[in-house]
């Protein structure tokens, strides 16, 4: 990577408190198009305040964020997914009595005609639906049916949809947030993939995970958080993983 | 395991579509119209009981009977898809024909008297949504449990708990008024039924009123406007009432504050029947019409019969349960046969 160019997404000194806790504590981030970065960290470490302030779910008390070198403000979801940046919550945030389309456009749906007030303007439901299985497709997510709710897929077709989500309309950074906790083995493994065709897309992809396995596997980078502090920064192979494990635990590290 | 892929795979170079139409489709369509089924059921041994039922003038008693729960239950199943309820409703009903009533004494205008009736309706509805959702209030059974009584209470005393006599010519017509052996207040709900349909199924608000019944933080976080539409809901639910109140008064040439009673309970259940989900995000309006016109046509029929007056609640209330029940094994077939459609697929 040419280190001139700014990163996709630049975090400097972010620090958020809560009360007397001080969740984050001057924490530095980058993470670049084309690379998966791990962000690990016990509970309580502050990787999920961190993605939050990312995300426009909460707000920094002071810090900045850059977004290919320029000031940013992610002060709402609404604003963060406005700047490319898009998130998969733990919850996933999905609707289970839509389907895949009406999911992926939840809050952005295709309408028309503009000079009808917002609520009352016509779905575009067909170009909608067109759209995400596009999307479905080239990201080679296998959904049996289109119109299926998504409450009636499995745990890993519904991460599946929710991922597909983020990418169809991220254009800067993809945050991921624990995306295999809730996957047995064949459907984790479908979801790592995912994740690798959506860094070869030239997206910058923020994983937080506990699952070291798979950080192995598809990081190119870890970044690990303790204490509201960033902690180390690593390259995961199979000689640095003992390292990645005492920096996360908190031992001589 | 590994044949039936290599089987799946090689028909899936062969055209697909007939596949399509398999037996699990055909099940699926058929569950989803299961509460129009139970409508014909219920219409069949209604007329096989009794040779009066498929009279025009009877079926237009029925029609014009159940015009108001029609009203009430289109703009119920809106309050339910958000995982909302409105038991406000008959109190609204009775305080808006009241109103009109009054308004009428001072004011001989149709259109006036309409507008007041549909006014306070609306007014009602704003209240409880904006008290709902800005008063933090803990579930919407409580704000529309609190109008329920509030808005009686106001019935009775504007009116001195006396009806209020005399309605506008137009008002009479739109409650009492037929074109041949069709009743206007038929029209009326068909319309407004029409514009239900229009606003859930094509119109963007009708997306977001699923979503935000399907997963509240969810819509929340996507930046749907989750309270303007949780207020409208209400609104609209309000109105209805003002509409209902119209037909009530219209086709008894007055306003009383008795009006309504226990009208919401008939609303809800008839959006029950129909398949609605307390848990939100799930319902059609066809299917809460359909409810509506299941309790008016079982009515009718028991009046016609001469059941005894005492066992129509009961008989009601068993339909709700078996409907409700049919609905639950409804919901477990549709989980098996996706199944069995995503393995065909």
């Amino acid at each position: 990577m040419n280190s001139s160019t700014p990163p996709a997404l630049r975090v400097t000194g972010a620090t958020k408190r809560f009360g007397a806790v001080v969740a984050l504590d001057d924490v530095d981030l980058d993470a670049r198009r084309g690379e998966v970065l791990a962000l690990l960290g016990d509970n309580g470490a502050g990787k999920s305040t961190l993605i939050k302030s990312i995300s426009g779910v909460y707000r920094l008390d002071a810090g900045t964020v850059e977004l290919d070198g320029t000031p940013v403000d992610p002060g709402s979801p609404a604003a963060a997914r406005g700047l490319g940046i898009e998130t998969v919550y733990q919850d996933l945030a999905l609707f289970d009595n839509l389907d895949s389309a009406a999911n992926f456009y939840a809050g952005r749906e295709m309408t028309g005609p503009k000079w009808l007030p917002r609520g009352l303007r016509l779905v575009r439901r067909r170009a909608m639906v067109e759209a995400t299985s596009t999307v479905l497709k080239r990201l080679s997510v296998g959904v049996a049916d289109i119109g299926t709710a998504v409450g009636l897929m499995s745990g890993g077709q519904r991460q599946a949809v929710a991922v597909a989500r983020a990418a169809a309309f991220a254009t800067n950074v993809v945050i991921l947030d624990e995306p295999t906790a809730a996957l047995g083995v064949r459907e984790s493994r479908q979801v790592l993939d995912l994740i690798i065709r959506l860094r070869d897309a030239g997206l910058a992809v923020i994983v937080v995970s506990h699952a070291m396995d798979h950080v192995m596997e598809i990081a190119d980078r870890a970044v690990v958080m303790r204490r509201g502090r960033t902690v180390g920064e690593l390259v995961p192979r199979p000689e640095t993983r003992q390292q990645i494990v005492s920096l996360i635990v908190g031992g001589d590290g | 395991m590994t044949p039936d892929t290599a089987e799946s795979d090689a028909s899936a170079a062969a055209p697909p579509a007939r596949r399509r139409r398999d037996l699990p489709s055909v099940g699926l369509a058929a569950l989803r119209i299961g509460p129009a089924l139970m409508l014909v059921v219920v219409i069949l041994v209604a007329a096989t009981l009794s040779p009066v039922f498929f009279t025009t003038r009877n079926v237009g008693n029925v029609l014009s009977q159940s015009a108001v729960i029609a009203i009430l239950a289109i703009a119920q199943l809106l309050v339910i898809v958000t995982r909302g309820i409105d038991l406000s409703v008959g109190s609204t009903l009775a305080l808006s024909a009241v109103v009109g009533a009054m308004v009428f004494g001072s004011v001989e205008s149709g259109p006036v008297v309409i507008l007041a009736m549909l006014a306070t309706g609306a007014a009602v509805g704003m209240v409880n949504g904006a008290v709902l959702v800005w008063g933090r209030l803990p579930h919407p059974f409580i704000m529309t449990l609190a109008m329920l009584s509030i808005a009686r209470g106001l019935a009775f005393w504007l009116s001195g708990g006396q009806p209020v006599s005399g309605m506008p010519k137009s008002v009479q017509q739109i409650g009492g008024g037929t074109v041949g052996w069709l009743p206007y207040s038929a029209f009326l709900v068909a319309g407004l039924a029409l514009l239900a349909v229009l606003l859930t199924k094509m119109m963007l608000w009708g997306r977001w009123i699923y979503a935000v019944g399907g997963n509240p933080d969810a819509a929340r976080r996507v930046a749907i406007p989750v309270n303007p539409v949780l207020i409208s809901v209400y609104v609209l639910s309000g109105l209805a009432a003002g509409v209902g109140a119209v037909v009530n008064a219209g086709r008894l040439d007055g306003g009383s504050p008795t009006f309504g009673e226990l009208a919401e309970l008939d609303a809800i259940a008839a959006v029950v029947i129909g398949g609605a989900s307390f848990h939100g995000g799930r319902g059609h309006v066809g299917n809460a019409l359909v409810g509506a016109l299941m309790i008016g046509v079982i009515r009718n029929a028991m009046n016609l019969l001469n059941v005894d007056a005492f066992l129509q609640p009961i008989v009601i209330g068993l339909v709700i349960v078996l409907a409700v029940e049919l609905d639950v094994v409804r919901g477990r077939l549709e989980e098996r046969l996706r199944t069995i459609q995503a393995a065909h697929s």
